[in-house]
């Protein structure tokens, strides 16, 4: 048998990614421009069993795959940013709970209700810090379907590794651009199961007991253990505590488990970076106009190259550092006003040979855009 | 009988004031439960936050204590995803029908199989006592100083306009009844509500000079009248107590079962 090849949108192949990966609970609010991933989940997950349910809003969706992911479901939700600000509430409570979920937004321009049909990347400081409070959270990306696929994929295999939600971010291009999905075969890539308590009946079970390997066995509601989940902060029976060690401790650990772990974490790709003079870093379908410029460019003897970012939390600190160390210039290619940025000025040894290429007006940025720019900053003028 | 079996000790004391009428609506819950037989593995009890949410952590359920006001929310996953068990929500009035009305009446709505127990004490009792949505017009509280000026609301009307299958009223005074209707509630297959007046002496008493838990409490008795009684005729401003409505309509997670079924033979016929 041979892989199946389709012709879909970026929601699509995020609808397929999530099946593909186990998906059996989807709780979802209407919102442009996600909504077609609910719509697909609507018709196919009851097909194979699966639970779809339309809820009252966009908070009460993301409470429900909380709820349903704790009688052991593979659980998602989707939306897009106000709809992703409404959810970010629970989103700590999952944080804090250690709950395993994957929430999508697909991007659109904003503040508040902004600009629902058009381009953004505007949600990588929300799924950052959204949600009060100190804690670790994982974010990727993709740009185009064959990744939106994948990346689905991994991001289950990532909530149910570090039991945490894990946040995909599309934006309205990759979300509703239609191209070829080549399907793996069922099998052909690993995916990462719930791990269940082995600790048997009538034998204390211990929900949060911290291990060594960080991965945390769980027990499904409606199980043999019966214990307590709670978003205050709890001791290892899972029952409220304000106890500063217990404290100290339990946030730590929420906070190490992923920092701990994000060179395995931490996705990326590169495209000519062995002796680039100009590092392009973008990310979503702005990393497609980059790409273009930096083959086209390539051609013609520039010295060239891109790194797209898939992981955007924890930010690849050190992949960015290591693969800007010896260019002179680092050029990050957004659509907002420099969220990533920010991060790359953190991690690269010269901040000060950073630059930002943007676009935040709804329009998509094009090779253009980041050529007319680049000409400014390589000296050359326009 | 022993509810004790119920109880997680090891989490006790519970934090709540003496007098106050959650622990008799916890009391009551419990000994309905036991009166059903119904096995500890197969309860999950969701709350929200609040004195009255933090039932859930002393109960040997499968107990989920959540945000506020989003209980339901939060159970509406649980049931939809494990249908064959019993969820069990106990919330407070502000969080069942201020931040949580919205849940409250599309849980109703959809006619999920879920009892929510709403202890309507009419005050916010963790936050130190300020008005809720039921405190009604001219009671007193820290944030309405010169008399409430807020109309309050029926539950019971609301959850039966909402589709509620199961709606019902009792008070911490009536601990006999207070089970019964729990019993019902619980094995009712639908959304069943049920309204139990329960008294914050702390906040809710002493700002409006109501006395101690007791007096609270025969005020509980001579304010409320059976379903129907001659006795709300004469004096319409009794609170009635009962069941307002019992009926059968189809519920949600049967319904999903339902399309399953409807789109697995669609896809064995393509
Ligand atoms: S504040 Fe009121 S509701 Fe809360 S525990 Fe005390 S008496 Fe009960």
């Amino acid at each position: 048998m041979s892989s199946t090849v389709k012709f879909v949108q970026g929601n699509e192949a995020c609808v397929e990614g999530a099946l593909y990966a186990g998906l059996e609970f989807f709780a979802g609010y209407p919102i442009t421009p996600s909504t077609e991933i609910a719509e697909h989940l609507a018709a196919r997950l009851p097909r194979q069993g699966g639970k779809f349910i339309q809820m009252e809003d966009e908070i009460a969706s993301m409470c429900a795959i909380i709820g349903a992911s704790l009688t052991g479901c593979k659980v998602m939700t989707a939306t897009s940013g106000p709809g992703f600000s409404l959810k970010q509430e629970a989103l700590g409570y999952a944080v804090m709970a250690e709950i395993p979920c994957v929430v999508v937004s697909v991007m659109r321009g904003g503040p508040s209700t902004g600009l629902p049909t058009h381009v953004s990347q505007g949600d990588v400081n929300q799924a950052r810090w959204g949600t009060h409070g100190d804690h670790a959270i994982i974010c990727m990306t993709a740009s185009n379907n064959q990744d939106v696929f994948a990346t689905t994929v991994e991001a289950f295999n990532l909530a149910e590794t570090y039991r945490t939600p894990v946040i995909l971010l599309f934006d309205e291009v990759v979300g509703h651009m239609r191209e070829k999905l080549e399907m793996p075969e069922p099998g052909a890539v690993p995916l990462v199961g719930r791990l269940r308590t082995s600790v048997k009946d009538g034998v204390n079970y211990h929900p949060y007991l911290p291990r060594e390997d960080g991965r945390l066995p769980m027990s499904d509601f409606g199980g043999v253990h019966r214990y307590n989940v709670t978003g205050l902060f709890h001791d290892m029976w899972g029952f409220p505590t304000d106890n500063p060690t217990v404290v100290r401790e339990l946030l730590r650990h929420l906070v190490d488990k992923i920092d701990n772990n994000a060179a395995q974490i931490c996705k990326y790709k590169e495209f000519h970076l062995e002796d680039a003079e100009c590092v392009l870093i973008s990310y979503g379908s702005s990393a497609r106009s980059a790409l273009h410029l930096v083959e086209e460019r390539r051609a013609l003897g520039d010295k060239l190259g891109l790194l797209e970012l898939q992981t955007l939390w924890p930010f690849p600190e050190a992949v960015v550092r290591e693969k800007c160390s010896r260019a002179k210039h680092v050029v990050v290619v957004e659509m907002n006003m420099g969220q990533v940025m920010a991060q790359v000025k953190l991690a690269v040894d010269k901040p000060g040979r950073v630059y930002l290429v943007n676009r935040y007006d709804g329009v998509f940025i094009t090779p253009n855009d980041i050529m007319n720019i680049l000409r400014l900053i390589q000296g050359k003028g326009v | 009988m022993s509810i004790k079996k119920y109880i997680r000790s090891r989490f006790f004391p519970h934090i709540w004031c003496p007098g106050c009428g959650h622990g008799t609506v916890l009391n009551g819950l419990l000994r309905a439960l036991d009166g059903l037989g119904i096995n500890k593995n197969s309860v999950v009890m969701v709350s929200g936050i609040g004195c009255s949410s933090r039932i859930s952590g002393y109960v040997d359920f499968h107990t989920l204590h959540t945000l506020h006001g989003r209980a339901l929310a939060f159970a509406t996953g649980v049931k939809l995803s494990r249908p064959e068990l019993k969820l069990i929500v106990p919330m407070g009035d502000g969080d069942a029908l201020a931040i949580g009305g919205n849940h409250f009446i599309h849980a109703a709505r959809r006619n999920i199989d879920i009892t929510a127990i709403v202890m309507n004490n009419r005050v916010y009792g963790m936050t130190g006592g300020q008005y809720s949505p039921l405190s009604g017009e001219g009671t007193l509280s820290t944030t309405a100083p010169l008399g409430n000026i807020d109309q309050m609301f029926d539950v019971a009307a609301l959850a039966q306009a909402a589709g509620a299958s199961f709606v019902a009223r009792t008070t911490s005074y009536h601990v006999k009844e207070l089970s019964k209707v729990l019993m019902k509630a619980i094995s009712h297959k639908g959304f069943s509500v049920v309204e139990v007046l329960s008294q914050c002496p702390t906040y809710f008493g002493r700002k409006n000079k109501q006395g101690d838990a007791v007096s609270m409490m025969e005020g509980y008795k001579s304010g409320t009248t059976p379903i129907g009684s001659k006795a709300k005729q004469e004096n319409p401003d009794l609170i009635e107590r009962g069941i307002f409505v019992e009926r059968q309509s189809p519920e949600y997670c049967e319904e999903y079962a339902k399309i399953m079924d409807k789109a697995q033979k669609k896809k064995a016929k393509a």
